[in-house]
């Protein structure tokens, strides 16, 4: 078992009294899947951008691939991490100004100094894995949600990260477009990717999961496997939250 | 009925135009006739009989009105168009050093912007004219070696010299328009979404390179206009000239209205100037305005 992340007791505070994350801890294996659930507020995507140094936090201790991540870090500092570590938003952040490929390619060349044709090689490969190399050419205003958020998971890759972390991928996108990205998911998943997951994909966390982890309030509510979070909650907020998803 | 009372309003608007329109130049004629002057710019050919402090172009005394107001010009154009590379250079450091994350100089560019924005643009040229170069005591020169030398005399470079009363303008005008630059700058950096300076960082990509590659790319369409009317605001402010002594085309036009007469004609040469000179600056914004969207390949 080799720990990609672990965090003991990550508090946030943003105002006076109001946690966004409260005694947060979590470890997170090679090669597992955690999906983080609870509702909005909760504090699920302060959680991952404190991850990747998007967010800090006050207090608590956090170890992301073996390197320690100090509570009121310097973005400068953190970019050792971010180079290992691809991050998907829920609004994808594609650069409008730059085509699919150049999107892709942007980081490798810049941060990892690989040659251009390399990282375009490299970013073709990836965007064929995706099913969109026929849109390396194009902008991402001419493509649909769905094809620009496997976009985003294909920049996130090319710099061979060794986690991945998940925004909320599929809350922006029209229903019939959620599988096409889940599936891209899933199959990173099975490469035996390492990947947090916020989302409200039920089928998702149970098919691919290793782990759930529910917040609320900024704590953690529970951590179990999908097959007991899915059919016995431990805890009456858990099983009040899957009851609400499960009517919509 | 509404139609017609429409008309009747309509009719009665230009009946009051019309007369404002008719007193203006009735007074023009009863003037023009008292002063037994008439309207015409036969003038410009005679020798001007004024000396000038500095001119791009040699002008003696002797040489016409015309050509004294030339000169104004291009007195004008050589500090307008100075003024207008050192404000953005100087706003453009002072916006991004407000958007940025360094809170100590975020924090003394937002003091400067408040500061320089809170006072009237005539008293900051007066304080540069007055206090920063006009002060400065014969011993009180601050220079390096001989190659940069700040005196009563003004700026002395080892190529050239600017004279007090331009270096006192061109200070003020570029501190005064940088101000309002970097709002404009910073307005523009803030158009781009949050997103955007997210996805570039969690890709490790450095701040410097995001800001060139990602933010600035997004932010020039959102900047270009606020720009071009700082631009003209500032080849417009130009003509506050006159207070520090500097013979710019308004201080030269006023020094003819009062040796000539030639009122009307004299502000219809400015007006003309000007409009000339700022349809010059917002058609040239325009076209990097143009270049700028064409260049874009997405919407």
């Amino acid at each position: 078992m080799n720990p990609i992340v672990i965090a003991k007791n990550l508090t946030k505070s943003y105002t006076k009294g109001l946690r966004a994350l409260d005694n947060v801890s979590l470890t997170v294996n090679q090669g597992k899947v955690l999906v983080v659930m609870g509702p909005s507020g909760s504090g699920k995507s302060t959680l991952i951008r404190t991850f990747n140094g998007l967010e800090t936090f006050d207090r608590g201790e956090l170890n992301v691939l073996g390197i320690n991540i100090e509570p009121n870090h310097d973005e400068r500092k953190i970019q050792k991490i971010r180079r290992r570590v691809g991050m998907v938003f829920q609004q994808f952040n594609l650069f409008p100004h730059l085509s699919i490929l150049e999107n892709i390619t942007l980081a490798p060349v810049h941060v990892q100094k690989r040659s251009q044709i390399e990282a375009e090689d490299y970013g073709m490969y990836l965007l064929s894995q995706m099913g969109i190399d026929s849109h390396a050419k194009k902008y991402p205003s001419q493509l649909s949600g769905g094809e620009q958020q496997r976009v985003a998971i294909a920049r996130a890759l090319a710099l061979k990260p060794e986690l991945l972390l998940f925004d909320e991928p599929t809350s922006a996108l029209d229903p019939e477009r959620i599988n096409e990205v889940l599936d891209a998911m899933r199959r990173l998943a099975e490469q035996g990717m390492t990947m947090i997951v916020v989302t409200h994909e039920i089928g998702f966390a149970k098919d691919v999961s290793d782990q759930v982890l529910f917040m609320d309030s900024g704590k953690v509510i529970e951590t179990s496997t999908p097959e007991i979070f899915f059919s016995n909650a431990q805890h009456e907020r858990s099983r009040k939250f899957l009851n609400q998803l499960d009517k919509q | 009925m509404k139609s017609s009372r429409k008309i009747f309003v309509q009719f009665v608007i230009c009946m009051i135009f019309f007369s404002v329109i008719g007193i203006l130049v009735n007074n023009l004629t009863v003037n023009l006739i008292r002063t037994g002057l008439g309207f015409n710019f036969n003038w410009l050919i005679k020798p001007a009989s004024f000396a000038l402090a500095e001119y791009p172009l040699p002008y003696s005394p002797s040489d016409s009105y015309a050509w004294a107001l030339f000169i104004g010009w291009l007195n004008s154009l050589k500090v307008i168009i100075s003024s207008l590379l050192v404000s953005t250079l100087l706003g453009t450091i002072i916006g991004f050093a407000r958007t940025g994350k360094n809170s100590l100089l975020s924090f003394l560019s937002a003091g400067y912007i408040t500061i320089i924005r809170q006072t009237p643009l005539l008293l900051q040229l007066m304080f540069w004219y007055f206090v920063g170069f006009l002060g400065l005591k014969d011993d009180m020169s601050i220079h390096i070696k001989d190659i940069f030398k700040i005196s009563n005399q003004g700026i002395e470079l080892s190529v050239f010299t600017l004279t007090s009363e331009f270096s006192a303008l061109l200070l003020g005008l570029s501190i005064f328009t940088s101000a309002y630059i970097a709002e404009v700058i910073r307005g523009g950096i803030l158009s781009v979404p949050r997103g955007q300076w997210e996805a570039f960082r969690s890709l490790g990509v450095s701040e410097r390179k995001g800001l060139i590659s990602i933010i600035i790319p997004q932010a020039l369409p959102a900047i270009i206009p606020g720009l071009t009317s700082q631009y003209l605001n500032l080849a417009k402010n130009s003509t506050l000239a006159i207070a520090v002594g500097y013979s710019d085309i308004y201080a030269i036009n006023d020094t003819i209205i009062n040796q000539t007469g030639r009122a009307i004609e004299c502000f219809m040469i400015l007006l003309t100037s000007f409009l000339v000179l700022n349809l010059l600056i917002s058609n040239s914004m325009e076209i990097i305005n143009r270049i700028i969207i064409n260049a874009r390949k997405y919407n």
